[in-house]
């Protein structure tokens, strides 16, 4: 029995959440269903932490689904790089999931809340299917699975926005899954296969076809949809700034990133780094969107009023930053986009918990929420700043190692180089700007609103959980260096 | 030693810190809380003194907290540099506590607590900033002393003092993000390493370009030092109540941008590269226009802490200058400069601070015939004055003389010219004050004695004797001074 | 002429792309929306099941004396597929009632009007 189990982990990873997700709606009643979402997640994080161990050591390993082999079957396929990214989502939603048992309470319908629990294990189940899966297709119907979920999940929201969000969102998202469709059809068209490491070794032989140059495109512009790359994030502030507080947690700290994730597969894996960066003009491409990226999302992100805009205009920057790291076409660069992933998902992570906590008091996240919070909520404005900082790039935070490679990386790049280096330091003090006025409200303006008093202790555990954790990889860099620079090394080689 | 040495340096830093809580438990009670800081105030400088024999032996302590990049660490090392600083901080920051009891007292300031728990705080930042071991962790105290010091600089709380506390903030993050950080960056590039080594840490075969470029944005990121164009941060920070312009921004927060260059030109430049680099001479002639510039600007004030805020923007140049020099007497010079600068322009500051809690007074032309009702305070601004200027008897007298061989040293006569006409400037913008002090205003008006708070005239005595022992007994100090010249080489 | 009859059902898939496309974007009416999505999903449909004809090739049902089969796959996978783009439809619609019942409206511009993010 137990050998059974522990053979089949990999699918076990997908379809606990995944099972037990009807399990969640069939039940109904409150505190079971959170439980059993927690267990689910628990469990999947657990594994996830199994399977790192065991890659790290042993080395990629390939799992058939159902027995066929590959290249017939399915096949999940654990290496270096998606093994760190499960470990990381299944971290994040694990967190997630402990802070929303409270959060909800607040932000969603009580006859809801089975449902919430339904989409959001649905949602993280196709999340780590897009990453662990190893069949091209089946990662579509993965995206199609967490899309849906997620465009539910954003529905919930109190504010009625959320709804419009939600469906502006969906329609961007499934433009964004047709494309990707598109793309992957072509593919099969040229080669015959799914499987993503057979497409890769059929790939080379009819690389030089206008199909499969119309495949790659399909397949970026897809993705780039999904990630929300500079200038197809138009869906996002509202999606993250409507959304519940514990929506646009897990949405900030995993969506976006398992979407990175798999344009790295399709560029790196599938296509490789000869065709993707020779073939095609993708470095320019990416360095000049991300630089805008970096630029207008900072910039807006200064001139909001609603907080939760404020970050999520923040993340457009920062996926900027991932970008950059992936366009500079080197291990170190790949690392250091990598570890932006890692390291953002905490910090951004953290932020929007403090953010949430503010909402659980005050209803609302405007910075006139904000004034006075410095005295009335400390420990929650603490973490806040701490989840600033990092973002902002100070030394001891997470958020200063990954700016450090990633400068290091485009150190290497000679002229372009000091203009991505110029571009990260003023992202830096944009950072500043934006992460300022917030503080300058709350530390040192008094307050408008009634003070209410600090948040619950089931929410402000998770959040310095993650305010600690983003300090931790500031220290001790150990493991996400390592991750990320394992995971870069297997897709390009060469050390970080 | 209690501890272990190489503990005992993290420990110095964390005695501010024990300060804050007992600070925080005794906030219902002013008088203890203020003994709490003095004591704290205290024990910090006892642990920083009790590594002064070691030091001047030739001893190193160092320790390491933690590793977060392959090579690149956060830790302590304490060389004769970093144990000047730390002895001046600590040693004025029990001064100051003395004089902020009368002061803020005497000002009615609201929010005291907060006032003497992040003035405990940015002493530990500063501390950190003396004891760090390379550029990475001196980068880390050095910010968190720009953001430990804003509560301290926007005190008052009002429109003015939130504006001052914005460009305060503004600049000196800009300049070390922009700045400091890409050449720290660059550097660790180059190098392979950050750490603060004698001679430098740089091949001898490094672009010269490049070195060139990393001086130059070593100058400019640390904007702490004030060079012209980045010193409107300064005379901004003057909103802020007397102590902390006294402390902060006399000793600890300008000195530690001018200690970072000084630091920065002796172990990570060393002097034999930095007199082959022709961005030297571009900073040189920066500093010497800072220094004039500046004391021209000083005369234009009124208000006498703006007055003595340029003045700090032209005696902070002359530590660049003398760091620049790369020559024995120059970087000797610089290093008794921060000495004897923060003695005589903390006498300056307590001072301004008394005339304004005695009387109200800002704006120097106010003040003439002051000195018949504050004797000892117009004695103390002349004592401070003639040590800024540098003249016999006080400290500032060794510096100045240092810094003029410097100059002769390296062959720039042009400089010395430049340091000539400065000493005559600081007369014209400083001495007026005491003299129209004491013999100014009208004569025949009744004299009342009003003199500031005890605690005020305590410290400004102390301070002003202090200038008077640097002249007579300079050896320390110049010892600690010929040590940082030996790391150069 | 074998460009446009040789490549019949490629141009029959972009035009429908097309369609979908233009509606998605230029129409405020957000069923209609819905309903440009929904051609647009279809074109690739067509495209993927026209793919998987083999010249000469019979259905794919095992059968005496037939060599030369259509690949069922692509037909298995749209099968998938259609799954979702109904999903989505679906999901769509309902989100289209709440933002009726929230905006009293299903045009864009008018909800825009009333606080909506379209």
């Amino acid at each position: 029995m137990m050998e059974t189990i522990l053979s089949n982990l990999p699918a076990l990873q997908v379809l606990l959440p995944l099972l037990t997700a009807p399990l969640c709606f069939m039940i109904r009643k409150q505190g079971v269903t959170w439980l059993f979402a927690f267990l689910a997640t628990l469990g999947s994080f657990a594994i996830a932490i199994d399977l790192y161990r065991e890659v790290m050591t042993n080395g990629p390993l390939s799992y058939h689904m159902g027995g066929w082999e590959p290249p017939w079957g399915i096949e999940y396929r654990l290496d270096e790089l998606n093994t760190f990214i499960v470990l990381l989502v299944s971290a994040m939603a694990t967190m997630t999931l402990v802070f929303a048992r409270k959060s909800i309470e607040k932000e969603i319908a009580p006859q809801s809340f089975a449902l919430f629990y339904t989409a959001f294990l649905l949602c993280f189940a196709g999340l780590l299917g897009i990453t662990i899966t190893g069949d091209a297709f089946n990662l579509f119907v993965f995206l199609e699975i967490s899309s849906l979920s997620t465009y539910i999940l954003i529905s919930f929201g109190k504010d009625n926005r959320a709804l419009t969000a939600s469906f502006q969102y969906l329609i961007m998202g499934t433009i964004g899954a047709t494309m990707l469709l598109i793309g992957i059809g072509f593919l099969y068209m040229m080669t015959g296969t799914l499987n993503m490491a057979d497409l890769a070794s059929r790939l080379p032989e009819v690389m030089d076809t206008n199909t499969v140059r119309a495949a790659f495109a399909f397949i970026i512009v897809g993705l780039s949809i999904k990630l929300a790359l500079f200038p197809l994030h138009i869906w996002l502030p509202n999606a993250y700034g409507y959304a519940p507080s514990t929506v646009t947690i897990f949405l900030a700290a995993t969506s976006t990133k398992v979407a990175i994730y798999a344009l790295i597969r399709f560029i790196f894996t599938i296509f490789g780094v000869e065709f993707s960066f020779g073939g095609m003009p993708l470095t320019a491409i990416f360095l000049f969107l991300s630089i805008l990226a970096v630029f207008s999302g900072s910039l807006s992100a200064i001139y909001q009023t609603n907080i939760k805009h404020v970050l999520a205009y923040s993340s457009i920057a920062q996926i900027g930053y991932m970008m950059i790291g992936i366009a500079l076409l080197s291990t170190l660069g790949l690392g250091a986009g990598i570890l932006h992933m890692f390291n953002h998902a905490i910090m951004k992570g953290c932020m929007f918990m403090a953010l949430g906590c503010v909402y659980f008091r005050y209803g609302s996240a405007r910075i006139e929420d904000f004034k006075g919070l410095g005295k009335t909520m400390p420990l929650t404005m603490a973490a806040f700043v701490v989840g600033g900082l990092g973002l902002i790039g100070m030394p001891l935070t997470a958020g200063f190692i990954s700016k450090w490679y990633l400068v290091l990386a485009a150190l290497e790049h000679g002229y372009a180089g000091i203009v991505i280096v110029i571009t990260i330091l003023v992202g830096s003090l944009l950072a500043v700007a934006y992460i300022w006025r917030i503080v300058e409200a709350a530390y040192f303006q008094e307050p408008e609103n009634e003070p209410q008093g600090e948040a619950p202790m089931a929410l402000l555990i998770p959040t310095w959980i993650l305010a600690l954790a983003t300090i931790y990889f500031g220290l001790d860099t150990r493991l996400s260096v390592e991750g990320a620079t394992r995971a870069a090394e297997s897709l390009i080689g060469g050390g970080l | 030693m209690i501890l272990p040495p190489e503990l005992m340096m993290p420990a110095t830093v964390l005695v501010p810190f024990i300060g804050v809580i007992l600070i925080l438990l005794t906030r219902k009670f002013p008088n203890i809380r203020e003994a709490m800081t003095l004591v704290t105030a205290v024990t910090t400088f006892l642990m920083v003194l009790q590594f002064l024999p070691g030091v001047l032996e030739g001893e190193t302590y160092s320790y390491t907290f933690a590793e977060p990049l392959p090579g690149i660490s956060l830790a302590f090392s304490l060389e004769p540099l970093g144990m000047l600083f730390a002895l001046i901080a600590s040693f004025l920051w029990i001064v100051t506590s003395v004089y902020a009891i009368g002061y803020m007292r005497g000002a009615g300031e609201q929010n005291q607590t907060r006032f003497y728990i992040f003035f405990a705080i940015a002493v530990s930042f500063t501390l950190g900033v003396a004891f760090s071991a390379n550029l990475l962790t001196l980068f880390v105290f050095y910010e968190m002393l720009t953001l430990s010091t804003y509560p301290l600089v926007a005190h008052k709380g009002n429109t003015a003092a939130r504006d001052g506390g914005r460009v305060y903030l503004g600049i000196l993050l800009t300049t070390s993000i922009a700045f400091f950080l890409p050449a720290i960056i660059w550097t660790y590039a180059v190098a392979g390493t950050l750490d603060f080594q004698p001679g430098g840490i740089f091949d001898d075969n490094v672009n010269a370009v490049v070195a060139g470029a990393l001086l130059l944005l070593f100058f400019y990121g640390a904007g702490k030092a004030a060079l012209m164009p980045f010193h409107r941060w300064l005379p901004s920070a003057m909103v802020a109540p007397t102590p902390v312009s006294a402390l902060l921004h006399a000793v600890a927060v300008v000195k530690a941008g001018v200690f970072t260059l000084l630091k920065i030109s002796v172990y990570i430049f060393g002097a034999d590269l930095l007199l082959d680099l022709n961005a030297r001479d571009i900073l040189l002639y920066i500093a010497g226009t800072t220094i004039l510039l500046a004391s021209l600007v000083a005369m234009t004030k009124d208000n006498l802490k703006a007055r003595l805020a340029y003045s700090t923007v032209s005696q902070l140049a002359y530590v660049t200058l003398g760091a620049l020099l790369a020559t024995q007497a120059g970087m000797e010079g610089s290093a008794m400069q921060i000495a004897t600068h923060a003695f005589g322009k903390i006498t300056l500051f307590f001072c301004a601070g008394a005339i304004y809690v005695a009387t109200k007074k800002t704006e120097i032309s106010d003040m003439k015939g002051l000195g018949r009702a504050m004797p000892i305070t117009m004695l103390a601004f002349f004592i401070g004055a003639m040590s800024i200027i540098g003249l016999p008897p006080t400290g500032g007298t060794w510096s100045k003389w240092y810094l003029m061989l410097g100059t002769l040293e390296s062959g720039y006569l042009f400089l010395m010219g430049v340091l000539m006409i400065s000493s005559l400037l600081n007369i014209a913008y400083l001495l007026p004050i005491p003299i129209q002090g004491f013999f100014g205003g009208e004569k025949d008006k009744p004299t009342v004695f009003s003199e500031a708070p005890l605690p005020c005239l305590i410290a400004i005595t102390v301070t002003s004797i202090g200038c008077l022992v640097l002249f007579i007994c300079p050896e320390l100090l110049y010892e600690l001074a010929a040590l940082v010249y030996l790391g150069a080489l | 002429m074998s460009i446009v009859l040789g490549l019949f059902n490629y141009w029959v898939v972009i035009a429908l792309m097309m369609i979908g496309f233009y509606l998605v974007i230029a129409t405020s009416n957000l069923i209609k929306k819905i309903i440009g999505l929904n051609i647009f999903q279809t074109s690739v449909f067509i495209l993927y099941i026209s793919i998987g004809k083999v010249k000469g090739g019979a259905a794919p049902i095992l059968e005496e004396g037939t060599e030369l089969y259509a690949n069922p796959l692509p037909h298995v996978l749209i099968l998938t597929a259609i799954v979702v783009g109904v999903a989505t439809t679906a999901l769509g619609l309902a989100l289209i009632v709440r933002i009726k019942e929230a905006y009293g409206s299903i045009n864009e511009n008018e909800i825009r009007e009333k606080g909506g993010t379209t």
